[in-house]
């Protein structure tokens, strides 16, 4: 303990010695203070810290002589439209009837896990996702899209630019 | 018959070692407390499951929000000489005054015409101040050059690579965020993090 033996050596010598006072201070108000000052910090240190989400976008320069075709019967196409609405269709546009979907667990991933096994079982190969956000879609769209991939372990999927045709699909069927 | 006397005993404890600790946690969470930095527009992050943790430093974040980018670059050595190099390539002078005041001006998103105005207020002002977002067309290419030049002064100052990461509004609509990526891919930055908070497990 850091405390000083205040007891005094006993009364045997003559010498005069001057009053020892206790050293022992009240911590009650330091420790009080001390205890407060914690709850501040810890109240005021955000606990959750932001997460990060790594995106890899195809390099554009590159894009022309690197492209490579992947059989449109194992690619789906998301087309992220307004409302937090989304269509899909699996192979080329205006060949398949495209299907309106909803973001979460029941809409779009329950999709995602059908198609992706019945793709891998028609083809032995695994599909690839194609992100097409239109400008009506907000970012959380394109943030819950990604999610849904990590989710359904799906690896290979990119984001590329909507096109006119597409627009149109998404206009006919109320979602731009 | 004699009354029992309970001996009293002091009250007082021996609070050395209650003292000992509680400094000891204040002194962790004052050395860890990172000072929050107020976005200047409202900003809530989506959610998502992906539980990297973003890194300390290295970092540019891109903060985007009601149609504007807001700019971030970690390390006020770093702000220091990408104020200076940004300023030579617009024939904007900045006196050191303004560059210091600079290196601790946490984020902006302001002309860089307009931006020796803006380091003139004081941080009351400043919170007042509707940031107009640095411009992002390819005519006047501050966007551009803001991060361009904050990844040169990084690789001149520590060596390193800056981390690019964008923060992103819930409601932001796409076509921002594809300028902002369209931006970054413009300088071969096709790598780049996604600000997200961790969504809670009833979705999962």
């Amino acid at each position: 303990m850091a405390e000083l033996d205040t007891s005094g050596g006993g009364k045997k010598g003559k010498k005069v010695r001057s009053k020892k006072q206790s050293t022992r201070v009240d911590l009650t108000a330091m420790v009080d203070l001390a205890f407060l000052l914690i709850t501040f910090f810890m109240l005021t240190t955000t606990l959750s810290k932001p997460k990060a989400m790594d995106l890899a976008m195809p390099d554009k320069d590159k894009d022309k002589q690197e492209q490579f075709d992947v059989a449109a019967s194992r690619t789906m196409t998301l087309l992220l439209g307004k409302d937090n609405k989304l269509m899909w269709y699996i192979g080329e546009p205006g060949k398949s009837a495209p299907n309106t979907e909803y973001y979460g667990a029941n809409g779009l991933r329950k999709t995602l896990i059908e198609k992706k096994a019945e793709v891998q079982q028609k083809t032995g190969k695994f599909m690839f996702v194609i992100i097409k956000p239109s400008d009506k879609s907000v970012y959380k769209n394109l943030v819950d899209v990604l999610d849904e991939m990590a989710i359904t372990n799906i690896d290979s999927y990119g984001i590329v630019d909507i096109s006119p045709v597409e627009i149109e699909l998404l206009k006919r069927d109320g979602l731009y | 018959m004699p009354r029992v006397k309970v001996a009293r005993k002091s009250t007082s404890i021996d609070m050395t070692a209650m003292c000992d600790v509680a400094f000891l946690l204040l002194t962790f969470f004052i050395l860890t407390a990172k000072p929050r930095v107020e976005d200047p527009v409202p900003v809530d992050v989506p959610g998502s499951i992906k539980e990297i943790p973003i890194p300390d430093d290295g970092l540019i974040v891109l903060t985007v929000g009601e149609k504007k980018v807001f700019f971030t670059v970690d390390g006020n050595d770093v702000r220091k000489s990408v104020l200076q190099q940004m300023g030579e390539k617009y024939g904007v002078q900045f006196t050191p005054q303004e560059a210091e005041k600079f290196s601790v001006l946490p984020v902006f998103g302001v002309p860089i015409r307009q931006l020796k105005g803006f380091l003139a207020l004081d941080a009351e002002q400043k919170k007042g101040y509707q940031q107009p977002g640095i411009p992002r067309d390819s005519i006047s290419d501050e966007l551009f050059n803001w991060i361009r030049e904050s990844r040169l002064a990084a690789k001149a100052l520590h060596n390193t690579e800056l981390r690019i990461s964008i923060k992103g509004d819930s409601k932001e609509e796409y076509p921002t965020i594809k300028d902002v990526i369209a931006i970054l891919q413009r300088q071969e930055v096709n790598k780049f993090s996604l600000i997200t908070t961790l969504r809670g497990a009833a979705k999962k």
